[in-house]
């Protein structure tokens, strides 16, 4: 009987056997790459916006402070999107006939709020606090990146685990004088190291085991 | 038959990798999320009429509406400190500046991009008021200036309106009224903006703020 399978068949068999584990090692490598792409994470993805409210505009042009807007990020875990009132301090006057504006004014005048698409959304499971990171140092451009130059927000890093643990483990080369936390554009006077111990000392940032204890952010 | 349990069991544990399970999205209102079950679809909720919040009792009128005997108080109704005054600038420099600029002069950027212009601090009339006007304008607005009392909580706009008298004194305020002491760091090239003396000292303020200052006080030397 002849032979169904070419001699050189058992080659290829024993090529696929061995291939096989970089074929799953890929799959493997693949799966977590699209899990850490920002299709999954949404980084750098803008939202379209029911009004096209511009940080560059309102931040970066006029030199608006944060906390004109998100009042409670100093002292609450949330920031705080401000209120159609907050928008109607200005535009009640100026710009008061732009057609950009008009969900503004419908706000206003039926007092039905305006529906801000959420940028930066941690799952539910995950307890996180502003106030903290603001009285001990953490620029809001460290975590959110030039928001001076956003016409619309996006979301600056990936918002993973890892992100928040990278930081947590060596907060020294992030943090920043508190005079500082809500510039743009921060550039140290000096050498990070030295500024970021000095300052870690200063602020009594406590001990990385503490900040990485699964309890600090699963509570 | 045990084998396809298996793969079957693998297959599921990938397939849910990729799921976003309930933990993900709970249903529980975090701050600001919308709600199916209130018909403005808020749920931050109004404080319901004739209630009080805690920790808003208004306890003192003075402090809380500026006025006493339907009169604007003259005097601060909490005490003036250096750390006061600086909380106020602070303040003053998140809240007021887009219109009212640094020194308050009435030029700030939003002023500069069409809004009506604020008269400046400096003016005599608003040297001579009583320091409760500031924080009734604060509270309740006047004519084309929007009122702050949703974003600023009552303690801040009284270090604001204390604030204000102390930009009012410095506008007219020279070399000679800084503390020989003072001098040297405020003549020094390299004095950094942000870290300078506050240029007058904290007890003429306290007089300031309390009697209503129409004149820069006196200095000996
Ligand atoms: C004039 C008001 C205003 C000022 C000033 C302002 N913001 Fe915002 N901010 C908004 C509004 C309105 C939104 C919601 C719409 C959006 O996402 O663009 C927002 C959204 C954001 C978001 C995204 C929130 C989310 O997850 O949806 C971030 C982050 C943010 N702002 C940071 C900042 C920082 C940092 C500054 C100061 C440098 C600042 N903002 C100044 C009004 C303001
Ligand atoms: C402190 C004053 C101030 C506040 C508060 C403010 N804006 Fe503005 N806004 C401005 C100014 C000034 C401009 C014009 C920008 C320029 O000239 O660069 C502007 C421009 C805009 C524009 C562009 C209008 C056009 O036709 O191009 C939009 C949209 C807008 N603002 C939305 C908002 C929203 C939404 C809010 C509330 C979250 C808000 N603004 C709060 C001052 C303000
Ligand atoms: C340590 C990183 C970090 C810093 C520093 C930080 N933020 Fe955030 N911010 C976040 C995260 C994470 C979220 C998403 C929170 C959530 O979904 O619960 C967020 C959300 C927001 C939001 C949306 C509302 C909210 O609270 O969910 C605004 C507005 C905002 N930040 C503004 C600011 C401003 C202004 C500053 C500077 C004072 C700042 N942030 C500093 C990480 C940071
Ligand atoms: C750039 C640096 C940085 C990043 C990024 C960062 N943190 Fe922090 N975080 C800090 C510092 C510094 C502290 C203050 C530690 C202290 O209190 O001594 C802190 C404190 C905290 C606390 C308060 C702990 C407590 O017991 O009250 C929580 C909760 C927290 N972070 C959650 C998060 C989460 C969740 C993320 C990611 C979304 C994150 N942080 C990202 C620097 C950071
Ligand atoms: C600094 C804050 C922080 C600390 C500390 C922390 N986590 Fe997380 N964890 C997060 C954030 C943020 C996410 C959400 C990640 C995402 O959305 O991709 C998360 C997600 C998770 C998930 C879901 C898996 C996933 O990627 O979807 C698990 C499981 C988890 N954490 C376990 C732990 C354990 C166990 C510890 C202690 C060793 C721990 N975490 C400590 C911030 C933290
Ligand atoms: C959006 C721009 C704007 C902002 C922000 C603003 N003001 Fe004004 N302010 C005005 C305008 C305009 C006037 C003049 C009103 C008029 O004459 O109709 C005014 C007038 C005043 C007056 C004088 C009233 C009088 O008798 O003439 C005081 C006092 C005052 N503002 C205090 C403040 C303080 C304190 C803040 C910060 C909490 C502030 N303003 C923020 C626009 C603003």
């Amino acid at each position: 009987m002849a032979q169904i399978f070419h001699r050189s068949t058992n080659t290829l068999s024993r090529v696929s056997v061995f291939g096989a584990v970089f074929f799953i090692a890929f799959l493997l490598w693949l799966f977590d790459a699209v899990n850490r792409s920002p299709y999954i994470t949404q980084q750098g993805i803008a939202r379209v916006q029911p009004v096209q409210f511009s940080h560059q505009h309102h931040v970066g042009a006029i030199g608006i402070d944060c906390r004109y807007c998100h009042t409670s990020v100093e002292k609450a875990a949330f920031a705080n999107i401000p209120p159609t009132k907050t928008c109607m301090n200005c535009h009640a006057q100026i710009w008061n006939q732009s057609p950009e504006l008009e969900p503004v004014r419908e706000s206003w005048r039926t007092g039905r709020s305006i529906e801000w698409v959420k940028v930066y959304d941690l799952p539910d499971y995950v307890y996180f606090n502003h106030s903290i990171h603001v009285a001990k140092g953490v620029g809001c451009e460290t975590c959110h990146g030039r928001i001076d130059r956003m016409p619309l927000v996006s979301q600056h890093p990936s918002l993973e685990m890892s992100w928040c643990l990278d930081c947590h483990r060596a907060p020294e080369k992030y943090i920043r004088p508190r005079e500082d936390v809500f510039t743009m554009g921060y550039v140290p006077a000096g050498r990070q190291e030295e500024i970021g111990e000095k300052l870690k000392a200063e602020y009594h940032i406590r001990p990385t085991r503490e900040l990485t204890d699964c309890w600090t952010c699963h509570r | 038959m045990r084998r396809l349990r298996f793969a079957v069991l693998v297959a599921l544990a990938l397939a849910s990798a990729f799921c976003r399970q309930d933990m993900q999205d709970q249903p529980k209102y975090k701050n600001l999320r919308g709600s199916a079950f209130f018909d403005d679809k808020r749920s931050a909720r109004p404080v319901v009429e004739d209630t009080v919040a805690r920790g808003s009792l208004w306890q003192d009128d003075r402090f809380t509406t500026g006025k006493a005997d339907g009169k604007l108080v003259a005097a601060l109704p909490v005490p003036l400190t250096r750390e006061l005054l600086e909380r106020g600038r602070d303040r003053y420099g998140i809240y007021c500046t887009p219109c009212h600029g640094l020194t308050g002069n009435g030029m700030g950027m939003v002023v500069q991009r069409g809004f009506r212009q604020p008269p400046s601090f400096e003016i005599d009339r608003l040297r001579e008021v009583p320091v409760g006007y500031f924080f009734d304008v604060m509270s309740h607005g006047f004519g084309a200036m929007p009122d702050y009392a949703a974003q600023i909580p009552t303690a801040d706009r009284w270090a604001i309106a204390a604030y204000l008298r102390a930009l009012q004194l410095s506008q007219r305020t020279t070399i000679a009224d800084v503390p020989a002491s003072a001098r040297p760091a405020l003549e020094s090239p390299d004095a950094p903006a942000k870290a300078a003396p506050l240029p007058v000292d904290v007890d003429d303020w306290r007089r300031a703020v309390d009697e209503g200052p129409t004149e820069p006080p006196e200095r000996e030397h």
